[in-house]
């Protein structure tokens, strides 16, 4: 089992991702430069958080062009799995690999702080050691993070149950006062039809020690190992 | 050859850096200003070898693969024949 982190230029939680899989979660993972055309060896590839390529033109929007995209459209086109956090979500988005878009935050402010997440399904990779309706703390640390779509792109979300994780208070209550940026319908994250490709706004890796006030987020690493490591026994 | 290229959020898209600026030009003074939409504006020059059909083609893929996400946003191509 290994895992790939990738590397654009402006990536600025790379070795926070790095460090969270390789010395808390305990499992192999390399970087993946952004200019190599090929995942390696990886069987999951997250794209980090930052601003990558300055975020210039729209967030995400010039990353979407990078030699290891081409890699990673294809890595999930055959079922490898991808985590995208924060601007790593905007990319996906960017390169359609999830549907929708990320907008300005309805505040027009950068927001940094430990919010809740609600976990809606845990019949995914990234999720399947959660409890439904499990309630998380993680930061967010972003400027743009206002989850949009069309209403017939929601709606298949919802009916699809591809909302993963929405912002929700301590108790898991789904209010407008819980929801930081202004996203439909509370959206903190989203996955594909096909559950393989995961997108979040939150920050799992800046949560997954106590000594940085919550180890909540390490349970999608965990989450992740887990698959990969049945993966490896089923083949 | 220039073209210029404007991209706007769609309109069913809410638009805070364009409520913030109404806001405050309504605060110092300024009346009847109804609403106000930012947007992006690209000038990009383009090769004179190209036929001025071929050159709107090329811009216009620019402008709906690149510069607009059309999921939010749409886009305007004016070629410019004076330059």
């Amino acid at each position: 089992m290994k895992f790939g982190v990738v590397m654009f230029p402006g990536s600025n939680c790379d070795h926070d991702t790095y460090h969270v899989i390789s010395k808390v979660i305990g499992q192999p993972v390399d970087f993946i430069w952004h200019r190599q055309n090929s995942v390696a060896d990886c069987d999951a590839v997250i794209l980090p958080g930052g601003f990558s390529y300055g975020d210039y033109l729209r967030t995400g929007a010039i990353a979407r062009f990078s030699p290891v995209m081409g890699a990673v459209k294809e890595f999930a086109a055959r079922g490898g799995l991808v985590m995208g956090i924060c601007n790593g979500f905007q990319i996906l988005c960017e390169a359609g690999l999830l549907p929708g878009a990320l907008l300005r935050n309805k505040n027009l402010k950068f927001i940094c702080k430990h919010v809740n997440i609600r976990v809606e399904a845990t019949d995914t990779p990234f999720t399947n050691r959660c409890q439904r309706g499990q309630v998380l703390s993680v930061p967010i640390a972003h400027g743009d993070g206002n989850y949009f779509c069309d209403p017939d792109t929601l709606a298949e979300l919802q009916r699809e149950n591809r909302i993963i994780f929405r912002y929700s208070d301590r108790s898991g209550n789904l209010t407008s006062e819980a929801n930081p940026n202004g996203s439909l319908d509370n959206i903190a994250g989203i996955c594909n039809r096909e559950r393989n490709v995961l997108g979040m706004m939150p920050h799992p890796e800046r949560a997954s020690e106590q000594l940085l006030g919550s180890s909540d987020g390490r349970i999608i690493f965990y989450s992740l190992a887990d698959t990969l490591a049945e993966l490896a026994k089923a083949s | 050859m220039k073209a210029k290229i404007y991209v706007t959020l769609k309109p069913s898209v809410l638009d805070p850096q364009g409520k913030a600026i109404h806001h405050a030009v309504e605060t110092i003074g300024y009346r009847g200003i109804q609403d106000v939409r930012q947007g992006k504006y690209f000038v990009v020059i383009i090769d004179d070898s190209f036929s001025r059909e071929e050159a709107r083609a090329q811009i216009e893929r620019l402008a709906r693969d690149v510069l607009a996400n059309p999921i939010i946003e749409d886009y305007l191509v004016e070629l410019d024949s004076d330059s």
